[in-house]
């Protein structure tokens, strides 16, 4: 204890008590937040489906979508977006959108799967739409990477990057990076095309071409890509690189320099 | 080898080593000893700085090595074929034989992949050592009388490197790379009545047209790296000739040079140092992917991707072109002045370039200099010099920021037209602030050179004095200390003198003299330097040390 | 203007720092040192190194250096076996690099091992055992000595007047101009490095009733096709990938195409132009021709990756934002008989980047 009130006039002590402070909100703020809404009735049953989506939807987003799922000055007309555009945008928590900004980002989901499943119901019968893709539809086993690649560098590369690493639209928007997005997610993203993202309609991008594209992300872009030559730094470019080389590259040539050109140590100390 | 040399030499009893013969040999036909005699115990000073020369030099060697070696593999052709090497991703795509070849170096050929990596990085190091390197002569003003032609050719190994880098990450014929080649086609196109001509000569037709990679291929391997050899023989025959610089201290004048011999201590440290950048850069390319190409896909003038960069160092004209607004004017009954593209690729590109090739002319025209210097200046002591320089660094560091305005955008959740924004106004004001900032403090460090000449180094120990006032203790500096802090020179402001001579007849003064003598103002009177202190006042301070 | 110092204006030095070394002789220097307390000591006497004094420490530094020069041929070695046993195309997991290729990561670091040993082998060498006393050399000006310089100058004037170049002016000058006229040769000879540019930049391949045809499927795009909020690239219809010239008529005649609802189109010749909504736009940037494609369907705007010049296809693809001079070119298009997207005839203007001919 004396140790402690001796040492607690020590210059880093406040930064101690202010980390110490940090971590606890945080904590406190991550384990209250977002779960509260999540509570769910697991007991729906599929018939059901849509009754229980419209409450849900009355709830959780027709502040914004209406509450028909007409829209509003805040949020987009929902009739005839499909079940995969509600899959799409809950699945990958971009819905409910968290604040006002130039796009909804992607987050921690707020709905269990059921309870998609019954939003995307609702939201199906308000108007025909695509309806969510089966794992037969986008599973990419089998798929053409050479072809999956020519087609992502025509359809996708100038917004999400040579390999999916995203990049920047106007305004503060911005194309995310594919990398850690789900084979469903992907697919469902071109076909429904979410928020900003142009739609790429099975007319004019079949879904053998939809899959082609997948396996070249998950060929290129996942936790398993080969990066042969190293280190990828991100994957952006010669930004990165330049970055690199003057910063690593140059800077441990010089701190090798130093040692070249510093004088020995001498004998006795002057 | 029989000795035949006629020299009395041979005629010793003693047989002369080989290697000595062989010596002898080559003396008796170049004259190596003569040339010897004054380069082997040659004198460098070792400071950390000097050798960033030596860092661009050794990655220049090390690009021409791995050059050299992927020449053989490489073929600079347009023609279009179908993929089908040992990289999946690629299998049965039509790409160009340039393409191909390099994915072929990539994944067919063992260690090709290494060797392709070094030579990128290589490049990369290269300029930036360049930069450095000049940034370096800059601030401590090593361009002075003799140098200045040095500087200039260093400026133009800057310039070429540009180029020949430029033309060299084109040759792949990848997406990215061709992008960039295309807006160098749209530049050309900018320029007015012979744009389309020149962009038709220069490709062979229309843009991409077949013949673009053989043509920047001898650009590459053949005109550009031999005006480049020709001028770094040129600039190392000069480093030679005039001698390094050195920084003031005990022993160290204008008249001499004060350091290790080349043979053996800058043999053994030059040469250890090549081995040295050369296994850093290997190691680098060990680790670090440069340019995966096989990522990029082959170039299609109807694909692109984001992240559409070039190579850091055409990153200055990139932000130029992106913060650029859009005009257009018809001039001249219907044609078409691309000024959106004219000015920043024409103009001000070559205006960011000139500004620090020419800056020591400009800077000998204001002194009136006509002296030889040897001794560097610490940055310090040329606060104006070093302004320019700091703001001319961030100069070109906005315009980067501006040639990655979308991954800055990305990075730091901002919106890319607010970040094009800033580098619009960040042209015109970050130098300006970083000028009038870094003279500021330049100044201030005068100022305490100034005080621990006068007043002695800062101890930290506090004495109480006997009626109750705290001091610190300051520790005279010794003799060694003060040249140092007082050797460098002090120009006085360039007076224009009186309008009128003694018989009253008016003096013609130019414009030009005019200028000269408010530059000089700016450079060297009261707000442009602390007045160095002198022995006198050192004397009068340190006679009546006793009492404070 | 002499670099000589002799003819220079004397007011001009006035302004120059005093250099009393240059003036005074070595005597003269030795009397001012004693009274001026910031004179030069001169080079402080040399200091030993531990391994001067210490053989000890002397031998240890030797067996550093040839530590690392035997480890530098070590590392070579397992160069040439990385060379000879790792398969070209294996690939291991290395944290934190990631999947990377084994081959390519063996050689690169024992290559990178075995050079940087070699170079601090040297330096160390040099750092601890060779000799460090500092040596002075003698600077000499730059600038020949007078006697020298007369002497130059005067061959020079010797050797001008002998060849009669100042007084023979019809031989200098036809020299003059016929060294002057010769590399017209070798311009003249750039001629044939390309066609004449004609009006090559301002036609593409799209012709009156050609059907725009998807790049993704290559076939023929029908309205249907094409949703609100989609986007669609097209080119024309009979150019292939393996044509000849596919690169320079692509460079040109690629399209983009989007659907928007016809009460959102701002500018009355874009919905004049448009077929039930659906626009067809050059998908080449007018700033420096990069592929703008960036489409944001909610806004209509689409982005430039290159410049991020900014286009708003709602509007006659106005310039919102960027470098781009002017909008991109629309392609007028309807539906033929069998009810297939077409083009009703070429651009109406010169796609791409402005030049000098284009009219404006």
């Amino acid at each position: 204890m004396k140790k402690l009130s001796a040492r607690r006039r020590h210059p880093l002590a406040a930064l101690v008590v202010l980390l110490f402070a940090l971590a606890a909100t945080g904590g406190l703020y991550t384990a209250f937040a977002p779960a509260g809404e999540a509570k769910a009735d697991q007991e729906s049953s599929q018939s059901l489906a849509i009754e229980e989506g419209k409450k849900l939807y009355a709830t959780g987003c027709s502040s914004c979508h209406g509450t028909g799922g007409q829209g509003t000055s805040d949020g987009p007309s929902l009739v005839g977006v499909g079940a995969a555009a509600v899959d799409f945008q809950v699945g990958t928590g971009r819905m409910p959108a968290q604040q006002p900004g130039a796009q909804a980002p992607k987050k921690k989901r707020v709905y269990n799967d059921d309870e998609i499943k019954q939003l995307a119901a609702y939201v199906a019968s308000l108007g025909a739409g695509p309806a969510t893709p089966g794992k037969d539809q986008y599973d990419p086993s089998g798929a053409d990477v050479a072809k999956g690649g020519e087609l992502f560098r025509n359809n996708c590369a100038q917004c999400h990057n040579f390999t999916g690493e995203g990049g920047a639209l106007t305004h503060g928007k911005f194309a995310p990076d594919l990398g850690d997005v789900s084979d469903k997610h992907i697919y469902e993203a071109m076909l429904t095309g979410p928020q900003n993202m142009p739609s790429f309609t099975d007319g004019a991008l079949p879904p053998k071409a939809k899959k082609d594209i997948v396996a070249y992300l998950k060929t290129v872009n996942s936790d398993k890509s080969e990066s042969p030559g190293g280190f990828k730094l991100g994957g952006f470019g010669p930004v990165s690189e330049g970055l690199f080389a003057w910063v690593f590259g140059l800077g441990a040539l010089i701190a090798v320099a130093v040692w070249v050109a510093a004088r020995t140590a001498k004998a006795k100390k002057s | 080898m029989s000795t035949t040399t006629d020299t009395p030499a041979s005629d010793s009893k003693r047989k002369a080593p080989a290697g000595e013969r062989v010596a002898d040999w080559a003396d008796g036909r170049l004259g190596i000893y003569s040339l010897a005699k004054a380069n082997m115990r040659k004198i460098f000073p070792d400071h950390w700085s000097f050798m960033l020369g030596e860092v661009a030099l050794y990655s220049f060697i090390i690009i021409i090595l791995t050059g050299v070696y992927l020449t053989m593999f490489f073929h600079p052709s347009m023609n279009e074929v179908e993929y089908h090497g040992s990289y999946v991703p690629m299998q049965g795509v039509q790409m160009s034989e340039a393409y191909k070849s390099t994915l072929d170096i990539s994944f067919d050929v063992r260690g090709g992949l290494l060797v392709r990596q070094i030579h990128h990085w290589a490049a990369l190091i290269f300029l930036a050592a360049m930069l450095v390197h000049m940034m370096r002569v800059f601030f401590t003003g090593a361009f002075r009388k003799p140098r200045e032609v040095n500087w200039v050719f260093g400026f133009l190994l800057l310039l070429l490197g540009m180029f020949t880098g430029l033309t060299g990450y084109s040759l792949p014929d990848d997406l990215l790379s061709g992008t960039g080649v295309r807006f160098m086609d749209g530049a050309i196109l900018s320029m007015p009545i012979v744009g389309t001509y020149v962009s038709m000569f220069l490709f062979g037709g229309e843009f991409p047209g077949h013949d673009m990679v053989a043509r920047f291929y001898s650009f590459h391997v053949l005109l550009l790296p031999g005006l480049m050899l020709g001028l770094l023989a040129a600039h190392l025959i000069l480093v030679f000739y005039h001698k390094h610089t050195q920084f003031a201290g005990p022993g160290r004048t204008n008249k001499n040079v004060v350091g290790m011999p080349l043979l053996p201590v800058y043999m053994a440290k030059a040469g250890g140092f090549f081995f040295l950048v050369f296994g850093v850069i290997a190691a680098i390319s060990a680790l670090f992917t440069v340019n995966p190409i096989w990522n990029l896909g082959p170039y299609r003038p109807e694909e692109v991707s984001t992240n559409a960069q070039p190579d850091w160092y055409m990153g200055f004209p990139e932000g130029l072109v992106r913060a650029m607004p859009g005009w257009e004017v018809s001039v001249w009954g219907g044609h078409t002045l691309v000024l959106g593209v004219m000015i920043p690729v024409m103009i001000l590109m070559p205006l960011v370039l000139a500004a620090i090739a020419l800056y020591p002319f400009i800077e000998a025209w204001v002194t009136g200099d006509k002296r030889e210097h040897h001794i560097a200046d610490r940055p310090r002591n040329a606060p104006t010099r070093t302004g320019f320089g700091a703001a001319w660094i961030s100069w070109y560091f906005v315009l980067l920021i501006g040639g990655g305005n979308d991954l800055w955008a990305t990075h730091f959740h901002l919106s890319i037209n607010a970040v094009t924004w800033f580098v619009r106004i960040g042209f015109f004001v970050v130098p300006v602030l970083v000028f009038v900032a870094t003279r500021r403090i330049c100044l201030g460090l005068q100022r305490r050179d100034r005080e621990k000449v006068l007043h002695g180094r800062e101890t930290g120990t506090i004495k109480r004095l006997p009626h109750g006032e705290f001091i610190e203790v300051h520790e005279p500096l010794d003799q060694e200390q003060l040249h140092t802090l007082t050797a460098h020179d002090q120009y006085e402001p360039v007076e224009i003198g009186p309008e009128t001579d003694e018989n009253g007849v008016e003096r013609k003064v130019t414009r030009g003299q005019k200028l000269r003598s408010r530059l000089s103002k700016g450079y060297f009177g009261d707000s442009g330097q602390i007045p160095k202190p002198s022995a006198e006042e050192y004397k009068e301070l340190t006679s009546g040390h006793g009492h404070h | 203007m002499s670099e000589t110092g002799s003819h220079e204006n004397v007011s001009d030095d006035d302004n120059l720092p005093e250099r009393p070394d240059s003036q005074a002789d070595a005597q003269g220097a030795v009397e001012k040192k004693a009274d001026n307390p910031f004179a030069d000591p001169g080079l402080p006497p040399h200091e030993h190194r531990i391994q001067d004094i210490d053989e000890r420490a002397a031998k240890r530094s030797e067996r550093t250096v040839a530590l690392m020069f035997a480890l530098s041929m070590l590392a070579t070695i397992g160069f040439i076996a990385s060379y000879v046993a790792i398969d070209i195309d294996e690939i291991i997991y290395v944290w934190p690099l990631g999947h990377i290729s084994a081959l390519n990561f063996a050689l690169g670091l024992t290559l990178g091992v075995a050079l940087f040993l070699i170079g601090a082998g040297a330096v160390h060498w040099a750092r601890t055992l060779m000799s460090d006393v500092e040596m002075v050399d003698e600077r000499h000006q730059v600038a020949a000595e007078p006697v020298v310089e007369e002497k130059v100058k005067a061959d020079f004037l010797q050797g001008a007047k002998e060849s009669g170049f100042g007084r023979r002016k019809l031989i200098r000058n036809t020299m003059f101009g016929a060294v002057a006229l010769v590399p017209l040769s070798g311009v003249v000879l750039l001629r044939d490095t390309g066609p004449m540019p004609g009006d090559k930049l301002a036609k593409t391949l799209w012709r009156k009733g050609k059907l725009l045809v998807n790049e993704n499927t290559n076939q023929p795009l029908r309205p249907e096709d094409i949703a609100v909020g989609s986007l669609t690239f097209a080119r024309p219809e009979g150019l292939e990938h393996d044509d000849e010239n596919f690169n320079n008529e692509i460079a040109k005649a690629a399209l983009m195409i989007v659907r928007l609802e016809p009460g959102d189109i701002k500018d009355k010749k874009e919905l004049d132009w448009s077929h039930e909504g659906i626009v067809a736009y050059s998908k080449i940037c007018t700033h420096v021709g990069c592929p703008v494609s960036l489409y944001e369907q909610q806004t209509h705007h689409v982005l430039c990756p290159c410049h991020q010049s900014t286009f708003d296809l709602a509007d006659g693809a106005r310039v919102l934002f960027g470098p781009a001079g002017h909008p991109l070119p629309q392609l007028k298009i309807s539906v033929n008989k069998e009810g297939y997207l077409q083009a009703l005839g070429d651009f109406e203007e010169p796609v791409g980047p402005a030049y000098w001919e284009r009219p404006r």
